[in-house]
């Protein structure tokens, strides 16, 4: 919905659009944030938060894992999205500190009371996982479009933008690393391609014309 | 090659002052400077070139390099006039030289012959003011050509049945065709309708200086680095500074144009970059702001002749407002397409360009286009289909499988002039300069919004055909963003009910002219800079045809 700031429907998007406004607006730090992600996950020596406690950066890790999880191909783990959403929140998400402040407390007592024997977060099996996150997801139903920054102020919901944001952004503007996301995906890091592009147009015999006549009025 | 490019002191009074320089001010300046008239163009953005665009959505669409500033410039908006309008981002234009034609998908469709007189053919509509154009297709059709040939479009001339007359082909072929277009030609011909190659402006042949298309992907909303997109950046401003005659200065934010006791204007006052002010003395004054910055100038230049406004005594500078509707229905296919290659659209139709008001039940027509523009993380957060979970392994396995096999149809339609859909000045809030805001207040005719649900089914239909694996509509609703910003200094014979004459000449001031977006009667089926253009074409030959009679000054 980014492209939607320049589409002249922008708000036949719903909401989605909100969150280019919220993304447009945050840009310049999210460069930032994306690159110290960037060379955290590159480096070998153990990388420090800014904002995160190590124990808080874990749940943080572990929820962004379920969030985009890794299986055959890359997931937010591999493009080192703790990070990314560490430098975030003293930077284009620092309105979000109190959410997470006061989300990941929470978070420590969704847990106990779904699974009293689960310390906490970052040690639950997925499966017990995926049933906290679903429990803290208060916008179920479709539509990932409809949520936006006006939900955000739910915990579980600013981990899901700052996740889904670091995952595939430009890689060329140090994003995702490696630009494991543009590969998730399947867009070719280029910026020149030739046709034929795809499947649908490999095979175009040529333009042929339309039949001469045509009424004027289809309706 | 090094231009000789004049600088005029503010105190030097030029023939012609230009206020912006987008679609229609980069034509005037050219058309103007080359018939032998010292012109300064007034920008308030900056001057970016070729090797100023990248491939960065961050800094491009996130930092707003091309666009207006919301921070700088907050707007507001408002569903009827009696409501207080909230502080909400309301519009968007591009903000630098060569202006929204720079980041524009270039779309580029003549309007045909029922927009200039559809008062005349379908009547009044209840609840609008629908209004025969002073001029017809016909007086038009040179300077579309011109349009054409001088700035550059591709496309097939006779492809469309549906097509006006035309007095030349096209100066070069259409883009190649994407998987998109592909798919809707196949399936709309099932269907008995007439898809044809996308008129654009975007060179499949390269011209001296520019490149033709490479298929880079970052279209819409991004410059173009190889000058394949034709923009008044990459075509008119640089012919215009080519005559020796034309200053663009950019960095000027004009905020008013100051009056004479005998009734016309001096010239117009801007902030330069570190915010001086300045007169720049002009004989005449055009102004090519766009259809919400030329009514809001006017609005700021009131003076004691005019309380309302400047050539305002008919008091609907910045009324009729017209955004043109828009639907979009996205559909899945089982291959991929990788339509993120490339240009935004290879085909079209324009089967329902006049849809008869008694058989359908309401008023309007428009084009229906095959394209894909979303880049990663929009398609993320907006692009997967109502239903996709919004995280986990679902959510990421239909990312990894629909990025390269979705398409989206995107339906193209009329709005009609409804008064109290306007730009104005906000009472409260002011820009960065102190200024009073743009508030936009807008509400879409009942029957917009019922060919907008009519192009929909129609959309349906075609990706039935297309045999998509799945396809949804975005929701239907009142719209509150503006990006065609149309009819709001409209053009007519009566100065009660319109602002400019067929001339573009303000009915109330002889040497104020005013052309873009804002001169349009009626709205288009939804791509209005190819007709911008050809206006600021016609209007500079009328300009220079009463200039060279001393009939200005």
């Amino acid at each position: 919905m980014i492209e939607n700031l320049s589409r002249r429907n922008f708000l036949t998007r719903g909401s989605a659009a909100v969150s280019a406004v919220w993304l447009s607006a945050h840009w310049p730090a999210i460069v930032a944030a994306a690159e110290h992600a960037h060379q955290a996950a590159k480096s070998s020596a153990p990388p420090k938060f800014q904002f995160f406690t190590p124990e808080e950066g874990a749940e943080i890790d572990a929820i962004a894992a379920r969030i985009i999880p890794s299986d055959e191909t890359p997931g937010a783990r591999e493009a080192g999205i703790v990070y990314f959403i560490d430098r975030g929140l003293t930077t284009f998400a620092v309105d979000d500190q109190k959410t997470y402040r006061e989300g990941l407390p929470a978070l420590q007592a969704r847990v106990r009371e779904l699974f009293p024997s689960v310390e906490k977060f970052s040690i639950a099996t997925p499966d017990q996982q995926d049933q906290i996150l679903h429990s803290l997801d208060d916008q179920a139903g479709p539509a990932p479009r409809r949520r936006s920054a006006s939900t955000s102020n739910s915990f579980f919901q600013a981990v899901r933008i700052h996740t889904i944001v670091g995952f595939l952004i430009d890689p060329d503007s140090a994003g995702n690393r490696d630009g494991v996301g543009w590969k998730v995906i399947g867009r070719e890091p280029e910026h020149m391609f030739q046709p034929p592009f795809g499947y649908y147009d490999k095979d175009y015999a040529g333009w042929q014309p339309n039949p001469p006549s045509a009424e004027k009025t289809k309706a | 090659m090094k231009l000789d490019l004049p600088k005029y002191k503010t105190s030097d009074e030029v023939d012609f002052v230009i206020v912006g320089s987008g679609a229609a001010g980069g034509i005037m300046a050219k058309e103007l400077s080359e018939s032998g008239f010292r012109v300064v163009v007034l920008e308030q953005g900056p001057y970016l070139t070729e090797a100023d665009f990248v491939h960065d959505e961050v800094k491009v669409i996130g930092g707003d390099l091309l666009t207006n500033k919301p921070k700088l410039q907050p707007t507001s908006f408002r569903k009827t006039p009696n409501e207080k309008a909230k502080p909400q981002r309301a519009l968007v234009y591009g903000r630098l030289v060569g202006g929204t034609s720079v980041h524009f998908t270039a779309n580029f469709w003549r309007f045909h012959e029922i927009d200039f007189v559809e008062r005349s053919k379908v009547g009044p509509v209840p609840g609008a003011d629908l209004r025969d154009w002073p001029i017809t297709y016909a007086d038009l059709e040179p300077y579309y050509t011109k349009v054409e040939w001088e700035i550059g479009v591709s496309g097939l001339a006779g492809a469309s049945p549906f097509d006006p007359p035309r007095s030349k082909p096209y100066p070069m072929p259409p883009l190649p065709v994407k998987g998109s277009g592909v798919i809707f030609e196949r399936a709309a011909r099932k269907l008995g309708w007439h898809p044809f190659p996308a008129p654009m402006a975007i060179l499949s042949q390269s011209r001296p200086g520019r490149s033709a298309c490479i298929n880079c992907g970052f279209c819409l909303a991004f410059g173009c680095e190889v000058g394949a997109k034709s923009s008044s950046l990459a075509t008119a401003i640089r012919m215009a500074e080519k005559t020796g005659r034309c200053e663009i200065r950019p960095n000027s934010y004009v905020h008013r144009i100051e009056m004479d006791s005998n009734g016309r204007v001096t010239g117009a006052v801007y902030f330069d970059e570190q915010r001086n002010t300045h007169l720049q003395k002009a004989k005449a004054v055009v102004v090519c702001a766009n259809g919400a910055e030329t009514p809001r100038l006017l609005l700021l230049s009131a003076n004691k002749q005019f309380p309302n406004g400047l050539a305002n005594s008919s008091d609907i500078v910045g009324k009729y407002l017209m955004l043109n509707s828009g639907g979009v229905t996205t559909a899945v296919f089982e291959h991929p397409l990788n339509d993120y290659k490339g240009f935004a659209v290879s085909r079209l139709l324009h089967d329902f360009y006049e849809l008869d008001p008694q058989k359908v039940g309401f008023y309007g027509g428009g084009g229906i286009d095959a394209r894909f523009d979303a880049t990663p993380i929009a398609f993320a957060m907006g692009g997967l289909p109502p239903g996709t979970p919004g995280w986990g392994k679902a959510f990421k396995d239909t990312l990894a499988h629909n990025f390269t096999r979705t398409m989206e149809l995107f339906c193209h339609g009329t709005s009609l002039a409804v008064e109290n859909n306007s730009f104005s000045l906000d009472p409260d809030l002011k820009d960065a300069w102190g200024l009073p805001a743009l508030c936009l207040t807008y509400k879409d005719h009942p029957d917009d919004l019922k060919l907008w649900a009519w192009q929909n089914q129609r959309a349906s239909e075609l990706l039935d055909a297309a045999g998509a694996l799945k396809k949804w509509s975005q929701p239907i609703g009142e719209q509150q963003f503006a990006v065609h910003l149309l009819g709001t200094c409209r053009m007519g014979n009566d100065p009660k009910t319109s602002v400019i004459n067929s001339d573009h000449r303000t009915h109330d001031v002889k040497n104020l002219f005013l052309c873009d977006g804002s001169s349009l009667v009626t709205s288009g089926r939804g791509q209005p800079t190819m007709t911008i253009e050809a206006l600021a074409f016609r209007a500079a030959d009328r300009i220079t045809a009463l200039a060279k009679r001393g009939e200005i000054t």
